[in-house]
């Protein structure tokens, strides 16, 4: 390793004396009971916050010495809130769906005495004899966790835990070698942007390294917009210091003297572990002036932005770091060239900064080693909709769908059957069954009509209309369009009003060739990804399910019965057992009436499609159906 | 000044100074694109209109001329299929939102709109797109001229001249997405915002979004 003369040892030795002194602070710990609980975003939305203090309560009463931590996320959202226990002769035990009732038993039973409650334990998290660990289910056994890995294990707000677990090693390492020798090796590691669109990150820091111009800056975009998206939340919620480790790095490779983290507003709560961060970092001489005695400085700001999807975009985010309003312009120039106030800078994603120490800690051969030829790594999915396992997981890049959605995923939901999914959010694709083999990563999934994009993946099953998918997606695309461009502003307009029209019943044959050729036109004409991306949802769902298109326009009926305009609730006589009335008080339209002869029956002029009474009607009867085309007016 | 050099555009050899913007370079050689938001000045064009595209050889999608720097031989084309079916699209679009009616306008016929139109044979009616123009209020309180927001391309050309030819800089682009306008700050009325009536915004305008007003000209 080339090292930079006057700085040989220094840094490396300054980090090693840290590291020491954090797992000194860390021994005592070790020997007391310890539980942890998953308040990131998600684990909070499920009531982990309650859990939190009901354990702290319980462990008060009990006068039990027993520390308790808040972590981030698991991934595992489907069972929040997630509580792992660690107590000394035990391995420590995942719990899962931990309400107060859970915890206070969990204290009773297990801190008190010595029943660790396996009933309600996931997994247990190291290998042992009484209890399967992660990696015994088919999700922990095909995921491979490297950016996820300390996610909901280690306490996000305590920089000492991410030191015990060799944080900051790789900048102590990249600080003691050549920037140029930095750069080289996470060009030769071959990682690819996580934003979306796969761009070499390598490549990109030596132009902005080899760029003139002082001084330069590193940005993290974690400004996450897709609706469906939110590892980038979970990352910074759970695990920050790898962010700003890899942001670190990142600014001592190109020269950069200031750094900015672009996190969207509506994430309050990874704003403020990630200002917990930097402050720790700070006051341990990992951030600031002279970093580990390296004689490189940098600070970095958390900017809290505006909430628009396009702000996610590179030129309209600098253009909003600066103050202007969040709107794209014409690239070249490059924010690697001329990005920031001008000057040459870096964008990368939060995942992409996260594999960065990574890299410099194991090398480019064993990055390359997961991973495609082309996209080494892995990739990290939001799993959601009609999948059994939702939540978030980290898989080798050229995992297949299959293996994502029927062996991570655990299948699809209620043992329905797959349709699709839609992959990248709403820059993305759907792809139908027949695509369930397909290796994902960047450039097949591009080959395929869909991207990656920020890694949301929706699973369709036969109950979801494919017109309204796409509907759905481009109204959102169409909402956050900025409107400075042709294409994008009334292009996605007009592809709403045709796609609105469709879902309603009142398409024409001849709509689907200009929706086609329109779709083409605003990918081709549009001046930033936005518009280039937004009819993805409709170019694929129109080749892969052009039939459903036709059967909403030629026979006004929609096969998934999801298009509230083309159906109709009906009770089956046969099927109403007359003796109860759940669905009758279900109905907040009062639509739902009793016949003379007991039976139930829906008005329709009254009924405004809510579907309670199909879902309160019991498992048994299932007398409530839905049809499509809708029927005329029944009973009255 | 950097020595001239050789491109070839539609077949026909043209001088240009390398660095210059291809669609300047195209339109002083007598070679009409069609533009309305491009800016000779701007070094960074907004390149919003997305009607100036053309094809260069050895790039494999069409790119707007106006940002598209000029480099010694580059061969251009400005009416391939790709590119008028772009531009055929463009201008369909910004027409489906646009109020015409060119006998109540007062440009009538002068415009950059028609222009357009007649260079590359483009109807100006719009059957198969849905109309989607509104009935904005239009600005009369400057007097000598009236700003139509109807009839308004978002070029931005008013904008950039009443802030870089006139100095004043009270127009500028508000809200977002199909409500992006050209207005004045808190969207007041343009003379109650500053303005010396100098008539610079007027002049730029290729469409009829601000024009003079006839009985006050005459
Ligand atoms: C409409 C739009 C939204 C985007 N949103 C994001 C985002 O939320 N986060 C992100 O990292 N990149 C986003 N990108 C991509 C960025 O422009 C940029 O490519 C990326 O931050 C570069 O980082 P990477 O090289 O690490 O992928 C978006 C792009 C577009 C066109
Ligand atoms: S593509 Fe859409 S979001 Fe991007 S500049 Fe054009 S109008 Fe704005
Ligand atoms: S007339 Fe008024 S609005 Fe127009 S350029 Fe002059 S000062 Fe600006
Ligand atoms: S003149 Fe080039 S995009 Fe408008």
């Amino acid at each position: 390793m080339k090292t930079a003369a006057t700085l040989e040892v220094a840094p490396d030795q300054i980090y090693r004396d840290l590291q020491h002194a954090a797992r000194q602070r860390l021994t005592g710990e070790k020997e007391e009971p310890l539980v942890m609980v998953g308040t990131a975003t998600c684990g909070r939305a499920a009531g982990a916050l309650d859990t939190l203090a009901a354990f702290k309560e319980e462990i008060v009463r009990r006068h039990l010495s027993v520390r308790v931590r808040e972590v981030g996320c698991l991934g595992d959202c489907y069972l929040e809130p997630m509580v792992i226990i660690q107590k000394p002769g035990y391995p420590p035990f995942i719990y899962g769906e931990v309400d107060e009732g859970k915890a206070r038993r969990l204290v009773a039973d297990f801190l008190v005495n010595d029943d660790p409650c396996l009933e309600f334990a996931m997994a247990a998290l190291e290998p042992n004899d009484i209890f399967p660990t992660l990696a015994d289910y088919p999700r922990g056994f095909y995921e491979q966790r490297v950016i996820t890995e300390l996610c909901g294990i280690i306490d996000p707000t305590e920089i000492d835990q991410y030191l015990d677990h060799e944080g900051y090693a790789a900048l102590a390492r990249a600080l003691s070698m050549d920037p140029g020798e930095v750069v080289a090796q996470v060009k030769e590691s071959k990682l690819r942007g996580r934003g979306g669109a796969g761009f070499p990150t390598g490549l990109k820091w030596e132009t902005c390294r080899k760029a003139p111009g002082t001084p330069k800056y590193v940005i993290c975009n974690a400004d996450e917009g897709d609706p469906g998206a939110f590892m980038d939340r979970a990352l910074l919620e759970s695990n920050p210091h790898q962010v700003l480790e890899g942001l670190l790095i990142a600014a001592y490779a190109v020269g950069a003297s200031q750094g900015y983290i672009y996190v969207r507003a509506e994430y309050p709560l990874a704003v403020e572990r990630l200002k917990t961060a930097l402050d720790q970092a700070r006051q341990r001489g990992l951030l600031g002036e002279n970093i580990l005695g390296s004689g490189f400085s940098l600070d970095l700001a958390v900017f809290q932005g505006s909430g628009a999807f396009v702000c996610g975009e590179e030129t309209a985010l600098i253009a909003s770091l600066e103050g202007r309003p969040g709107i794209p312009s014409h690239r070249p120039p490059f924010p690697a060239v001329s990005g920031l106030y001008g000057q040459p800078t870096v964008i990368n994603n939060v995942k992409t900064l996260s594999y960065v120490p990574h890299i410099l800690r194991q090398g480019p051969d064993w990055f390359r080693g997961i991973g495609t030829t082309d996209s080494p790594g892995t990739a990290v999915f939001a799993l959601a909709g009609k999948v059994a396992n939702t939540g978030m997981v980290e898989v080798p890049m050229g995992t297949t769908l299959r293996r994502l959605v029927f062996d991570v995923g655990g299948g699809i939901k209620d043992g329905k059957e797959f349709k699709a999914v839609l992959i990248g959010g709403p820059s993305g694709g759907c792809l139908p069954e027949t695509a369930l083999d397909l290796a994902i990563d960047f450039d097949s999934l591009q080959q395929a009509g869909a991207m990656m994009g920020s890694g949301g993946l929706v699973v369709l099953d036969a109950d979801d209309c494919m017109v309204e998918i796409a509907r759905f997606f481009l109204e959102f695309t169409q909402k956050e369009s900025c409107g400075k461009c042709t294409f994008c502003r009334l292009g996605t307009k007009q592809m709403l009003e045709i796609l609105t029209d469709i879902t309603k019943g009142r398409g024409k044959p001849e709509d689907l060739t200009l929706l086609w050729e329109l779709a083409g036109d605003v990918k081709a004409g549009s001046l930033c990804g936005l518009g280039k991306t937004a009819p993805n949802p409709v170019l694929s769902t129109l080749r892969h399910f052009r039939h459903e298109y036709e059967v909403h326009i030629d026979e006004g009926r929609c096969p998934a019965r999801m298009c509230q305009d083309l159906i109709t609730y009906y009770i089956v006589p046969q099927k109403c057992t007359k003796l109860c009335n759940v669905c009758v008080g279900s109905c907040p339209a009062e639509a739902v009436y009793t016949r003379p002869d007991g039976i139930k029956a829906i008005n329709q002029e009254l009924c405004i499609k809510c579907n309670n009474c199909l879902v309160t009607c019991p498992p048994e009867h299932q007398a409530v159906v839905k049809i499509s085309p809708p029927s005329p007016a029944e009973g009255a | 000044m950097a020595a001239k050099v050789k491109i070839t555009i539609d077949g026909r050899e043209i001088e240009a100074s390398p660095g210059d913007r291809l669609l300047w370079a195209a339109l002083d050689s007598g070679i009409y694109i069609p533009h309305l938001c491009g800016i000779r000045e701007e070094n960074h064009p907004p390149a919003s209109c997305r009607l100036c595209f053309v094809e260069i050889a050895g790039m494999p999608n069409p790119v707007t001329s106006c940002t598209q720097p000029v480099t010694a031989g580059m061969v251009v084309y400005t009416r391939s299929s790709q590119v008028d079916r772009l531009v055929r699209r463009g201008f369909q679009l910004l027409l489906s939102a646009y109020h015409l009616r060119c006998g109540e306008c007062p440009k009538n016929h002068t415009c950059e709109i028609r222009r357009i139109a007649k260079e590359r044979g483009l109807k100006l009616r719009v059957k198969d797109l849905r109309p989607l123009d509104r009935d904005l209020p239009v600005d009369a309180s400057a007097g000598d001229f009236v700003y139509d927001p109807n009839r308004c391309v978002l070029c931005g050309q008013c904008a950039w001249a009443c802030r870089h030819r006139a100095g004043v800089g009270i127009l500028g682009f508000v809200r977002r997405g199909m409500e992006r306008r050209i207005a004045t700050f808190g969207e007041a009325p343009i003379l109650a915002s500053g303005c010396t009536r100098c008539g610079e915004c007027v002049k730029a305008c290729p469409a009829g979004g601000l024009t003079f007003q006839k009985e006050a000209s005459g």
